[in-house]
């Protein structure tokens, strides 16, 4: 009997390490041999943009073409607006920065161009249940919609207010709900799971820059590798005074901006 | 127990085994258990998938979802095969290239299993060219 | 001893259906909110938390007070709560099941919880929070069925329970502290963003819970024939008097802060709830009639004129328990979202739909304690006959 006892305590107590280590098991498969990463994509240790305020703001076809090319939803209720890139005002984007005195630029309501950070340090992956938000190694903080529980503590943390929830099915939406219009390159998201600004990773993977960027009006935008030297990126953060968002929270932004 | 506790008894067995067999007894009422789902192949008429037949029939599920892991966790695009044959991990893209009859093939199979894959929750079915 | 709970008087019969017909009701409108989504709710992008969310976080508090009764009964062996700990364990079974159904009632994608378990997250609070929740859900579940099972048979409970019930003491306070530190360490949510945060969670659940236990109690003792005893509802009154003092006292150290540093990230917040901010101010009348209410319960505690006399007590009680729901279940969240992080104001209101999950889910806690209470009242009933 006790010998029996044993024993099954033995194949109980593997059989819990093996759940344990499941995770790790599917960590390992990193090292999969049937994945490859993509030939032509770039590679990058640490994803960076630089944004211009001081160069005239002419960020419609940006933003209509990130938004268009990643199916984002129009929804008209404003409650339910899903944003991945936006124009704001620059005390909303940088609260605490603006003064009632400065220059008539800084005053506008759309005067900011504000999209994900890609934080070094991102609070919505710490506190994330399920690491459906994660980092990759090339800096990109990404969503994995199919993960996603919805609970929105990522929502919660980040600073920037750059993430939206699907508060309705998202083909419900006037650009969406007919086949024609959407992009078959992308997929949708569904109702329930949070999204945002992806930096183009479906692009990168295809050796191309974000569309914002390349659709972006002369100098406004800059894409690059913060850790090679020769980026456009690095030669202007180097060069230039550039300022980011709330820089005192220590999340370490990826978007410089120009002031 | 009393007569009429056993009868009672009886009874709530007799119900419940009937209510746990309904949908069998379902099937052989209506006759649907031997209508097995008839799969169409692709209308390109590819023959090889990527991987053999009969490992997909009883593994796609398993591929679909370590492609999904993989290419959205870990960055990877490409798959290398048993064969040594590369491929673009890609659902709409690269499975739904061949299979473009996808009511025949996939939804055919699935409604028959009663299973409902949420991948078209979000991924999007290529439009019919001639449609 | 669930069988105690399956014959009872028509009064309780009655009560049963109508709670099941609000649990019914609320469940409906959960099916409508699983088949719509949240966007049914008042939250939004800017607001993106709200009613379920509060009342959880409300809740966690009344079951974490629990241990305001097993600490006198089983650490200072006080024997006058020896009747009515059961009472306390009951009550955080009752409000730690609420908790986890408005969990779920959030959640975007409820199919997929237990990616939770399948993708556990160290680094995630929300993640411990599930674990002391759940098991503080099982440890009062043990405890109170073993101990009121031992009661029934005449015999003192097993020797094995005295360690769970001991583990059940910081146990309690870690599902309060743990829920604070959603909230509080998150960058960004300056009226959060503080270290008071989880003391004054505990300091006003151990207002309300025992607060509600006193009403709970006295119910118990009108309608069946079992007497929790005014000895014990007394020191439940002083534990009330002093946890809703240092709630207080905590409040105004937060508002000194935020005020005298006058840093507009911590202090909007603040102007947002109790004076209006940017045009908006739903909530101001609710948050003075919240302060006013636990300005008027003090005096009548620290009296004990009014404390003893339990008609006076019963009012004191009644406005210790909505002064501090206000606070967490209106205040906190709402509050905290409002202005964003983009500082802009996006007012938050609960819709008609939101509203009745809510109140179904109150239900089935309030179902859940009357069918446990049921158990207790019978069995106390039994050993007096």
């Amino acid at each position: 009997m006790s010998m029996d006892r044993r024993k099954f305590l033995k194949v109980a107590g593997v059989g819990a390490l093996g759940l344990a280590g499941l995770p790790a098991s599917r960590l390992l498969a990193a090292d999969d041999p049937r994945f490859k990463p993509p030939a032509e994509g770039l590679q990058g240790k640490r994803w960076a943009m630089v944004i211009d305020l001081t160069k005239e703001a002419h960020d419609a076809d940006a933003i209509s073409v990130c938004h268009k090319i990643h199916n984002v939803p129009q929804l008209t209720n404003p409650r339910h607006e899903i944003k991945w890139l936006w124009n704001t005002g620059f005390k909303h984007a940088f609260p605490g920065l603006a003064s009632k005195h400065m220059a008539v630029q800084y005053k506008g309501e759309h005067s900011a161009l504000v999209l994900c950070n890609h934080c070094e340090n991102p609070p919505c992956v710490r506190v994330c249940p399920t690491k459906a938000t994660f980092r990759r190694a090339d800096g990109i903080v990404l969503m994995d919609f199919h993960r996603c529980i919805g609970c929105r503590f990522c929502m919660a943390a980040c600073p920037f207010g750059a993430r939206s929830f699907n508060w309705v099915d998202p083909r419900t939406a006037s650009n969406l709900d007919e086949p024609g219009e959407v992009m078959l390159t992308f997929p949708t998201r569904m109702k329930g799971v949070v999204e945002k600004c992806n930096f183009c990773a479906e692009r990168l993977a295809r050796g191309l820059i974000p569309a914002c960027v390349e659709n972006s009006s002369d100098g406004r935008m800059l894409f690059g590798d913060l850790e090679d030297p020769h980026s456009d990126v690095s030669r202007i953060v180097k060069s230039k005074y550039t300022i980011r968002r709330k820089q005192h929270l220590g999340t370490e932004p990826s978007v410089f901006y120009i002031v | 127990m009393n007569k009429r506790g056993e009868m009672l008894t009886g009874l709530v067995i007799a119900v419940f085994l009937v209510l746990v067999l309904s949908p069998i007894l379902y099937n052989f009422a209506v006759g649907n258990a031997r209508s097995v789902p008839d799969l169409k192949p692709p209308p390109g008429g590819e023959k090889q998938c990527v991987e053999s037949k009969e490992w997909m029939r009883g593994n796609h599920m398993q591929l679909l979802f370590d492609w999904r892991e993989t290419v959205v966790r870990e960055g990877n695009r490409t798959y290398r095969a048993s064969d040594g044959k590369e491929y673009n991990m890609s659902l709409t893209s690269e499975c739904l290239s061949c299979h473009t009859n996808k009511d025949e093939f996939c939804d055919q199979c699935h409604d028959y299993l009663k299973v409902k894959p949420y991948c078209w929750d979000c991924h999007i079915v290529p439009p019919k060219e001639n449609a | 001893m669930l069988d105690k709970a399956l014959c009872g008087s028509k009064r309780y019969w009655g009560l049963i259906i109508f709670l099941l017909a609000i649990i019914g009701v609320g469940v409906l409108t959960y099916g409508y909110q699983l088949r719509e989504g949240l966007g049914i709710t008042g939250m939004g992008r800017s607001v993106s938390w709200g009613f379920y969310i509060a009342q959880l976080t409300f809740l966690v508090g009344v079951a974490a007070s629990a241990v305001m009764l097993v600490i006198p009964y089983y650490l200072h062996n006080y024997k006058e709560f020896g009747k009515i700990a059961i009472l306390g364990e009951f009550v955080a079974i009752a409000a730690v099941t609420m908790c986890l159904l408005f969990v779920l009632a959030d959640l975007g994608q409820p199919q997929r919880m237990f990616n939770l378990i399948l993708h556990p997250t160290l680094n995630s609070v929300l993640f411990w929070d599930m674990i002391v929740l759940n098991g503080y859900l099982f440890l009062n579940l043990i405890i109170g069925w073993t101990t009121l099972g031992a009661e029934k048979k005449g015999t003192p409970p097993p020797g094995w329970v005295k360690p769970l019930i001991y583990l059940s003491i910081p146990w309690a306070v870690s599902i309060h502290t743990v829920t604070a530190f959603l909230y509080s360490g998150l960058p960004g949510r300056g009226f959060w963003l503080t270290a008071v945060m989880a003391p004054r969670f505990l300091a006003s659940a151990f207002a309300a819970g025992p607060a509600l236990l006193i009403l709970l109690a006295l119910i118990v003792r009108k309608y069946t024939k079992f007497d929790p005893g005014a000895k014990a509802i007394q020191a439940l009154a002083k534990i009330v008097t002093y946890a809703i003092i240092t709630f207080v006292f905590l409040f105004f150290c937060e508002l000194f802060t935020v005020f005298y540093s006058q840093i507009p990230e911590h202090m909007d917040h603040f102007k947002y709830l109790y004076m209006g901010y940017d045009g908006y101010g739903a909530y101001v009348p609710f948050m003075w009639l919240s302060l006013i209410l636990a300005g008027i319960s003090i005096i009548m505690l620290v009296n004990p004129k009014t404390r003893k006399n339990e008609g006076t007590l019963v009012v004191a009680c009644v406005m210790v328990f909505i002064s501090t729901w206000i606070d967490k279940g209106m205040g906190m969240i709402s509050g905290g979202f409002v202005p964003d992080p983009l500082h802009e104001v996006h007012e938050y209101i609960p819709t008609l739909p939101e509203l009745t999950i809510t109140v179904g889910i109150y239900a089935i806690g309030a179902l859940i304690l009357t069918v446990l209470y049921k158990v207790v009242v019978s069995v106390r009933e039994e050993e007096l006959a």
